[in-house]
């Protein structure tokens, strides 16, 4: 089962942009691509902490603002030759409104 | 009288067969040219990157219009020959009767449609043409649009690694136990598998279609093996046959195609035949070499002059969508052969050469294939290979021990070497016409010979060829691509924006052919500046292909919060700003107050939330964003100059605040630190600026292109000016050619070695008419830049970037 609760609009994020939600897990960074998808992943690059929220937005992946470090929005995986990944939580748009699988975030805090 | 010829099939081999022709005789016939699409001649291998959209129709048609105009030829194109009446000599067509004294039969191959229930289903459809092309592109359109490719040859695999670029999802179906495997042998094949599958296509061997399943259209395909692969779009790539209805119609001899003698002459004397739908001594051709070289020798009989088609060996020289693959002669395994085989998993590399009695008959090569035309020649020559055996797989750069040089390797091909494969092109041939024409650019040897104007696989052989004849008068433009979204430089760019009026980023990626759909990280705030420097006023700042200290208008800190640094002009502050930024750094908490090397105040620890509250205790005290994040102009650092120091010559402060106060707002290539110093004692260091002014006596020495960074190195002294509003025009005006020539992230001293000192001295300090216009040029532009970002944010602007969207807690335990 999840529980999934609803977190903005998509109107709430530029295209090519990100936004954050606060969660017990930390920073979770919101992600909308100029095709109108939606992601989430950690805010936080498993590099040396930047917040992915912050980078610049091409296709689906996102540029680490402090070193550019590239994730794929899709898997969070570190792209080209760095090694790495971001955990990624589950969204699902209903209408214009983003819901995030709170009991998976809940799931991982309890890791 | 002149003699008419008529020509069946406007495609590649007719089309080169009438360029001989035109060539050697322009006035021996009058032709008509009649073709079943509704089009002219194009390169038909090109259709490929046409499907994926790397290329536009427009940029693959080889005879356009003009073309056939000045030639003569009365086009009927999208007209069907239907039946040809050989004793009367004319073909028939829907608008009637056309006599001819020779007749070319040049209709090529018609995709093989595998005879499965289903395959009339509208969605079904072949490689072939560019209506196909059109109608997969059209296909792809859909979101989550499904292939299924019939087909795991060259075609098929073309096709699904287009479709895949255009984002569909692709499934290739093979009936053979690996993919290519005409010309690759099992381990050669699964590489290739294991390359496309990376790239997210799925391929699936043995594969043996049963049925294409639909109601009004294809929905579906089902295999043998009970296996249903759903699908928009089905594309059958299995092959070609050799397209001979109208010959057999017409009582010619046909075999598989239609028989042809040495000089291309059919069963008929006056019916002349060549290309995919021939047959020449038990073998139909399918490669463009020997389609060219039947052209050829047409055009030779058609004339009455001799000529015989020998065909020659050919070996296959392949790019499948990107990787390389070569093989020639014969590979396959067998008792009396042995072989050489090397393996590089990680690089993707795999080569394999077969041996009998010492002499080399085959080669597979995949991922690196630079050495195929010297395997190639081995095997045509029949060399011993003995002497050279432990090392012939490594390639010619390792025989005879010293040739690394791969200059060298070509240089050492012998002159009948294959360098085009394609239009059968040999390395004497190009050299002569280097030397014997004058030729000094690629598109130069591509027009005179034809040698890479294909399919493009041998360009770089024919670069070298260039380089090793022309020693250092070839000067190859070596354009370096702003980043892999593209082929083009940041010079190119620049004037293509200017040059097609190009007013966005998607218009840039667009026009100019980018390989992604969005760009990344290093091609978006380059173009946003290119753009925003081009057009001040129209473009609209692309905020989102910002790097965020420049989104946001304060400078990231490594633990994700943000430095603040207000302007002080030309590094004078006052009581009043001295205590708003005391308050601000109490009212905030924050954490770490420093004086900058540029003479001003930066506020370090700044939650990103904050950041617009911050702002606005500042701006209440007057102060502006001090663009300590942008590559714009920072600051103007100054001495106290005749003010107060006894040694100052003139008022530096003075100037530095009137230079920061016109100039700041102003988005550079990459960050512009200046300074003033009163006197050559110099305490502002503005000789190691990007721009800098020493004050003397007489007035006001300038300087530019100096650093203090990752490179140390002192300026380079562009004038001298006698007043201040002189000094003021000049560092304005070359400031504002360097924000029009440098690339994105490209600083004054980089731009300056690059274009040469003299010729900015020749724009900046001896015209003075330039002068004055790029003067102008910045003071338009900064009419749309002197806003303060911070009070711009105070207000409201882009509220989005500096609070949470949403926060939640642990659940609360139930009321």
């Amino acid at each position: 089962m999840s529980n999934w609760i609803a977190i903005g609009s998509i109107n709430d994020i530029p295209r090519r942009g990100a936004r954050c939600v606060k969660s017990p897990i930390g920073t979770i960074a919101v992600f909308r691509t100029a095709e109108d998808e939606i992601y989430a992943i950690e805010d936080r690059c498993p590099h040396k902490g930047g917040p992915l929220s912050q980078g610049i937005v091409h296709g689906a992946q996102v540029t680490c603002p402090l070193h550019n470090w590239v994730f794929s929005l899709e898997t969070g995986e570190a792209q080209g030759a760095d090694e790495g990944r971001v955990r990624t939580v589950a969204l699902r748009l209903d209408g214009e409104t983003i819901l995030m699988d709170a009991d998976l975030v809940m799931a991982i805090a309890a890791e | 009288m002149k003699q008419r010829l008529v020509v069946i099939g406007a495609g590649m081999a007719s089309g080169r067969m009438l360029e001989h022709l035109f060539e050697a005789d322009p006035g021996a016939f009058e032709v008509t040219l009649f073709g079943a699409e509704p089009r002219g001649n194009y390169n038909r291998i090109m259709l490929s990157p046409v499907l994926s959209g790397e290329k536009t129709y427009d940029e693959i048609v080889t005879h356009d219009a003009d073309w056939y105009r000045d030639n003569n030829v009365n086009c009927r194109f999208g007209e069907t020959v239907t039946a040809i009446d050989r004793k009367r000599k004319v073909v028939i067509s829907k608008d009637g009767e056309t006599a001819y004294d020779k007749l070319l039969i040049a209709t090529g191959s018609a995709p093989f449609i595998i005879p499965v229930a289903g395959k009339e289903l509208p969605g079904v459809m072949a490689f072939r043409d560019l209506d196909d092309v059109n109608n997969m592109v059209a296909a792809a359109g859909k979101p989550g649009a499904k292939a299924v490719v019939i087909g795991g040859g060259l075609l098929g695999l073309e096709a699904a690694a287009a479709l895949r670029l255009r984002g569909m999802e692709v499934v290739v179906l093979h009936l053979m136990g690996h993919l290519m495997e005409r010309q690759l042998d099992p381990a050669a094949g699964y590489l290739l598998q294991r390359e496309l599958e990376s790239r997210g296509i799925k391929v699936h061997c043995k594969a043996q279609t049963k049925a294409i399943l639909g109601n009004d259209r294809v929905e579906a395909v089902a295999l043998d093996d009970g296996t249903v692969y759903p699908a928009d779009i089905v594309v059958m790539a299995v092959g070609i046959r050799p397209e001979t209805r109208i010959a057999t119609d017409s009582g010619l001899h046909v075999e598989r195609g239609i028989i042809v003698s040495d000089q291309m002459v059919t069963s008929d004397p006056d019916v002349l035949a060549i290309g995919e739908c021939v047959e020449h001594e038990n073998v139909v051709y399918g490669l463009v070499a020997p389609l060219y070289d039947m052209a050829k020798v047409a055009a030779r009989t058609l004339l009455k002059q001799d000529a015989a088609f020998r065909p020659v060996q050919t070996a296959t020289q392949l790019k499948v969508t990107g990787v390389s693959v070569y093989s020639a002669g014969d590979f396959a395994d067998a008792e009396d052969r042995e072989e050489i085989v090397l393996r590089d998993a990680s690089a993707g590399v795999y080569k394999r050469l077969v041996l009998k009695d010492d002499r080399l008959i085959g080669a597979v090569l995949y991922g690196e294939t630079g050495d195929g035309s010297w395997f190639f020649d081995l095997m045509k020559r029949g060399a011993e290979i003995s002497e050279m055996r432990d090392t012939l797989i490594f390639g010619q750069a390792y025989q005879g021990g010293a040739q690394l040089d791969p200059m060298a390797a070509v240089a050492a091909l012998p002159d009948d070497a294959e360098i085009c494969g394609c239009n059968g092109v040999c390395k004497s041939t190009i050299t002569g016409a280097i030397v014997g024409k004058g030729l000094t650019s690629l598109d130069d040897v591509r027009a005179h010979t034809k040698a890479s104007a294909s399919c493009g696989s041998c360009t770089g052989l024919v670069e070298k060829l260039l380089a090793s004849t022309l020693g250092d008068a070839y000067n190859p433009a070596a354009i370096q691509p702003i980043c892999p979204c593209t082929d083009l430089g940041h010079d190119e760019v620049r004037r293509l924006i200017v040059a097609k009026g190009l007013k966005s980023i998607p218009a840039v990626m667009q026009e100019l052919e980018w390989k992604t759909s969005c760009g990344c990280a290093k091609c978006r705030p380059a173009l946003n500046y290119y753009l925003l420097s081009t057009w001040p006023g129209e473009y609209e700042d692309d905020n989102q292909s910002r790097f965020i200290n420049e989104r946001v208008h304060a400078n990231i800190q490594k633990d994700g919060t943000y430095s603040v640094v207000p302007r002080m002009w030309g590094g004078i502050t006052n009581p009043r700003e001295l205590r708003a930024i005391a308050d601000v750094a109490d009212k905030f908490a924050i954490p770490t107050i420093k004086v900058t090397g540029g003479q001003r105040i930066d506020l370090l620890g700044v939650k990103k939330e904050d950041l617009p509250a911050v702002w606005a205790d500042l701006n209440a005290a007057g102060m502006v964003s001090g663009a300590a994040y942008a590559k714009g102009l920072r600051t103007v650092k100054t001495c106290v100059g005749s003010d107060w120091c006894r040694f100052g010559t003139q008022d530096s402060t003075g100037l530095g605040v009137r230079i920061e106060k016109f100039m700041w707002g102003s988005w550079t290539p990459a960050k512009v630190k200046m300074a003033v110093s009163g006197c050559p004692r110099n305490c502002a260091e503005a000789t190691c600026k990007d721009v800098g002014v020493i004050c003397v006596d007489s007035g006001y020495e300038i300087h530019f292109a100096g650093a203090a960074g990752l490179d140390i190195k002192g300026t380079e002294v562009l004038c001298h000016a006698k007043t201040e509003d002189e000094a003021l025009e000049i560092i304005v005006a070359l400031t504002q050619l360097y924000r029009e020539q440098g690339r994105y992230l490209e600083r004054i001293y980089k731009w300056a070695k690059r274009v040469g000192s003299d010729s900015i001295k020749a724009n900046i300090v001896e015209d003075l008419e330039k002068r004055r216009y790029y003067f102008e040029r910045f003071v338009y532009s900064q009419k749309f830049a002197q806003v303060d970002p911070w009070e711009e944010r105070v207000n409201g602007k882009d509220a989005h970037e500096f609070a949470a969207m949403a926060e939640f807690g642990f659940p609360q335990a139930a009321e």
